[in-house]
């Protein structure tokens, strides 16, 4: 088997994995390679033909495809390795990573350091185990939108879209510029799943019906879907009896949450955070396997692309760090603890010593909207360091917090900070 | 019969009639294999609980007990020859209550009466020893060491394959409207596709068993279905069960079992309950709500959010309560297999013999074929290979470095073998019996587009012309930019 020994590994080449291979490169390291499944660099960004990405990087609305395109060139002009139809099959906490390759066979990668860009998968309908007849014609999303926008194939005439994130109401705005029906967008919550702006842009703009509190409770149909059944369901989410209504669709498309892809992060063995389904990283992304990195979806769900690339910058910064001088930030580190209406945060983990080199952002999501003016508070213990406004929040919306240096020294001793949103 | 193209005709090819064709295909005779679906093993086959059953279940003296044992005892030996996977791994009867141990010695008993070798009662505090996540309410089990589970789409069409790759003939997508007769003698089937004649018809059809014989004026055995529904988890869930388990039985099912699958899944279900339409595969919001509180009986700290498919089997329950096999005296030209629902999958093979004996008896020569050939091998599987049979496989063809399904790791080359095999996978659900694409976390949402230009290529049709499971199931409608509608 072929070995290969090179400074910096990131396996993906999407958004996170493409900036933190620039990144890596531009902070020092000399051999980065990038891994790509595909058969080209870009990852969903390749299917994903509407705008709204670059605002922050690029300060113009691209492309899906434009946006990766000024990052692939980047890549190139750098003189970045990159190793395309190569898929990881393994990673153990030694950083030996065996992939498979159409070009090189079997190969072994020993990498000084480690960057996982995998990015996300979207939930299937066993995953809700939506009662009914098992025909063709249940795709999500965003298999619809590579079979429309990539193969140039159209997975039905008349759809139904259950879950209201931003590449179902995306395909439902796509479908219909191709002709296509949407007959529905029922969403269980009592909210949107997606970004405000693609509910005006997709679904109102295009007088696709969207029903809230709704969910499919049956599909029917033996050899393609013929019907759904979908119901109202009550504040726990249960179907409510009564409210059944029959809707005619050849295709039901599923738009219902995004898990991120981690098979390789447990196999390495790195600790895992329950809540946002991706490993416990500290203000580097560093996870807790030395030398292993964690960059975008995989750490947790992003809603723009702009802040994937933000955040897998620093993972390639640390993972350059780390491979030229085998430095990583040292000492105490203090625990992120998400409270009142907080989800998750992310990082998990801060050293006050990195804080006094440079500024920390902190992500995370509400469990539930609240349609006001709220506070997001930063406490330590009872004593709140740190106080943000923002004039409603959404669960769709994650928020960001930046500590700023100067409580470095207020860190300094403590174990646990926690984040709290309340009105 | 001077005018009979065929000498046997079976209909159906699940398990049952992949192993009778493929016993019939070791003799000079022209067989006919009919099925109506567009792949093999497209009924009870497909959805039911993939074990081997040990065969304490069945009332000793009955069919049941005969095959589901000699069947048992033939699983190592089939296996080999038809490289399916087959673990003989034991499976346990759970008792949770005092009634429960009672109902213990009695399979215990039953199963010896019936030959059952290595039965074996355990107190509740082995069993949870065995079974660290078992219910604390256990109170014994019945240990049966020559239970297993197996590959139940493998075990029909490598049957079929072999079958196939010794002569038997296979028409696919055939639908069998009625049985011909010339006086009282079965002279052969009506099909979609026209007549086929021949000396020998058997029925082999599942759930239909008792709509074809009624087309021959053979009233009285009717086939009830029985809907069992299920759930799968992912593998990362294999790790809370370590063993085969079922609860005590009851006197329409052996109950809500978990066990794990031959691919590493773990199964839940199935329920029990009678329907009458013979296509209702769909699942319930309260049929899965009991496989899941049933499973939990057993194994409480199972993960339900680990889900990632339910489906619907159909047993074909049969109103004498046994198998019924025979060659109805009124009716020469016929032989009927009705009523084959568990232990069917076990008994498959014993049953198949069985046939060849009847038909031995009934007058039909039986010559031995010396270019006979017993064994089949499978596609290659990547995923179970070692690194060097890995790199050795890609060397030789670089499809296989090509990964397509990266949950169960399934590479291209999988798909493109699959798709040459001796009976090529022409539908997706074909496919994904054949190479396991699409059976993992994503269901297929990653690989699908990349399978539809792969089968295309393969089969030079356009992605249009791909289904899921043949007759109307497109996958894809038209190009984009086409109007539609």
């Amino acid at each position: 088997m072929k070995s290969i020994s090179c400074d910096v590994l990131v396996v993906g080449s999407g958004p996170a994995g493409l900036a933190a291979a620039l990144e890596a490169r531009q902070t020092g390291a000399q051999e980065v390679l990038l891994l790509e499944r595909n058969d080209e660099l870009g990852g969903i960004l390749q299917q994903c033909i509407h705008t709204g990405f670059g605002l922050r990087e690029f300060g113009q609305d691209l492309s899906g495809p434009e946006y990766a395109w000024r990052w692939i060139d980047q890549v190139h002009d750098a003189g970045l390795q990159v190793l395309s139809e190569t898929m990881v099959l393994s990673v153990d906490a030694t950083r030996r990573v065996v992939a498979t390759s159409k070009a090189l066979g079997m190969i072994e990668i020993l990498p000084r350091a480690l960057v996982l860009a995998m990015g996300c998968r979207e939930r299937p309908r066993g995953a809700l185990a939506i009662p009914g007849t098992r025909p063709a014609g249940v795709y999500t999303a965003g298999t619809a939108q590579r079979l429309v926008n990539i193969d140039g194939y159209m997975p039905g005439n008349r759809f139904v879209i259950l879950g209201s994130g931003d590449i179902g109401m995306i395909m439902a705005r796509r479908l219909t510029l191709e002709g296509a029906e949407v007959a529905a967008v029922c969403e269980i919550l009592p909210y949107l799943s997606g970004l405000r702006r693609n509910l005006v842009q997709c679904i109102r703009d295009y007088d696709i019906p969207l029903h809230l509190c709704t969910t499919v409770t049956e599909v029917r149909g033996q050899d393609r879907v013929t019907s759904v059944v979908v119901s109202g369901v009550d504040a726990d989410r249960r179907p409510l009896p009564g409210t059944e209504r029959e809707i005619p669709c050849d295709t039901l498309l599923l738009s219902v949450g995004l898990v991120p892809e981690n098979e390789l992060t447990r196999m390495a063995g790195a600790s895992m955070d329950a809540v946002t389904g991706g490993p416990r990283v500290n203000e580097g992304y560093a996870t807790d396997i030395p030398g292993i990195f964690a960059a975008g979806n995989v750490v947790h769900v992003y809603d723009l692309v702009d802040d994937v690339s933000q955040a897998a910058r620093i993972a390639g910064r640390s993972a350059a760090r780390y491979a030229c001088s085998t430095q990583a930030p040292t000492g105490p580190t203090v625990r992120l603890v998400a409270g009142e209406n907080v989800r998750a945060v992310v990082p998990q983990l801060v050293h006050p010593a990195a804080l006094e080199q440079e500024s920390i952002a902190l992500h995370m999501r509400v469990r539930t909207p609240i349609e006001a003016p709220v506070n997001l508070d930063l406490r330590l213990g009872e004593r709140t360091l740190l106080s943000r406004r923002f004039r409603y929040v959404r669960p769709a919306e994650m928020l960001t917090l930046t500590l700023p240096q100067r409580l470095a020294g207020e860190l300094a001793g403590a174990t646990e900070l926690s984040v709290h949103v309340r009105t | 019969m001077p005018d009979a193209t065929y000498d046997v005709i079976i209909v159906g090819a699940g398990v049952v009639g992949a192993h009778i064709a493929r016993q019939l295909s070791r003799y000079r005779l022209r067989t006919l294999l009919l099925d109506k679906a567009a792949d093999v093993g497209d009924g009870t086959t497909k959805a039911n609980t993939a074990i081997v059953h040990a065969g304490y279940d069945a009332r000793p003296g009955s069919k049941k007990a005969l095959f589901n044992v000699a069947g048992n005892a033939m699983f190592d030996q089939v296996c080999a020859e038809l490289d399916v996977e087959f673990d003989r791994c034991g499976t346990y009867v759970v008792a949770t209550s005092e009634t429960d141990l009672a109902t213990l010695q009695d399979l215990a008993s039953r199963g010896r009466a019936n030959g059952v070798t290595g039965l074996e009662l355990i107190s509740g505090e082995e069993m949870r020893r065995r079974e660290p996540g078992l219910t604390e309410a256990a109170t014994g089990a019945l240990y049966a060491p020559t239970g297993g589970i197996v590959d139940p789409f493998a075990l029909c069409f490598a049957a079929a394959e072999n079958a196939v790759s010794n002569g038997v003939e296979l028409a696919l997508n055939t639908t069998v409207s009625r049985l011909l007769l010339e006086g009282n003698r079965v002279v052969g089937v009506d099909t979609n596709r026209g007549m086929f004649r021949s000396r020998w018809t058997i029925i082999a059809a599942g759930l239909h068993a008792d709509d074809l014989m009624r087309t021959a004026g053979l009233e009285g055995l009717v086939i009830r279905p029985r809907k069992g529904e299920y759930f799968v988890l992912d593998r990362a869930a294999r790790s809370q069960l370590r063993n085969v388990l079922f609860p005590c039985p009851t006197p329409v099912s052996k109950g809500i079992m978990v066990t794990p699958t031959i691919h590493g899944n773990i199964l839940l279900g199935p329920t029990a309950n009678d329907v009458d339409d013979k296509e209702d595969l769909g699942t319930t919001a309260a049929g899965l709500n009991e496989t899941l509180t049933g499973a939990l009986k057993l194994i409480p700290g199972l993960d339900p959010r680990l889900m990632i498919r339910s489906f619907t089997g159909l047993r074909a329950t049969g109103s004498t309560g046994d198998f019924e096999i025979s060659t109805p005296a009124e009716r020469p030209g016929l032989l009927v297999l009705a009523g084959i629902e568990s232990p069917g999958l076990t008994a498959s093979p014993a049953i198949a013999l069985h046939v060849v004996d009847m038909l031995r008896e009934a007058g039909l020569t039986l010559q031995e074929r010396p270019e006979y050939v017993p064994t089949r091998k499978g596609i290659p599987r990547f995923s179970l290979m070692t690194t060097a049979e890995q790199e050795a496989l890609i060397a030789q063809d670089a499809r296989y470095g090509r990964v397509v399904c990266r949950c169960e790791t399934v590479t291209e080359g999988e798909v493109v073998a699959a798709c040459h095999s001796p009976i090529p996978a022409r539908t997706y659900d074909a496919l994904k019996r054949r190479t396991r694409i699409g059976t993992g976390r994503c269901q297929g949402g990653f690989d699908l587009p990349l399978v539809l230009e792969i089968m295309a290529r393969e089969y030079n049709v356009s992605p249009l012309e791909i289904t899921q499971k043949g007759g109307a199931s497109a996958l894809v409608f038209r190009r984009t930019k086409e109007v539609g509608l």
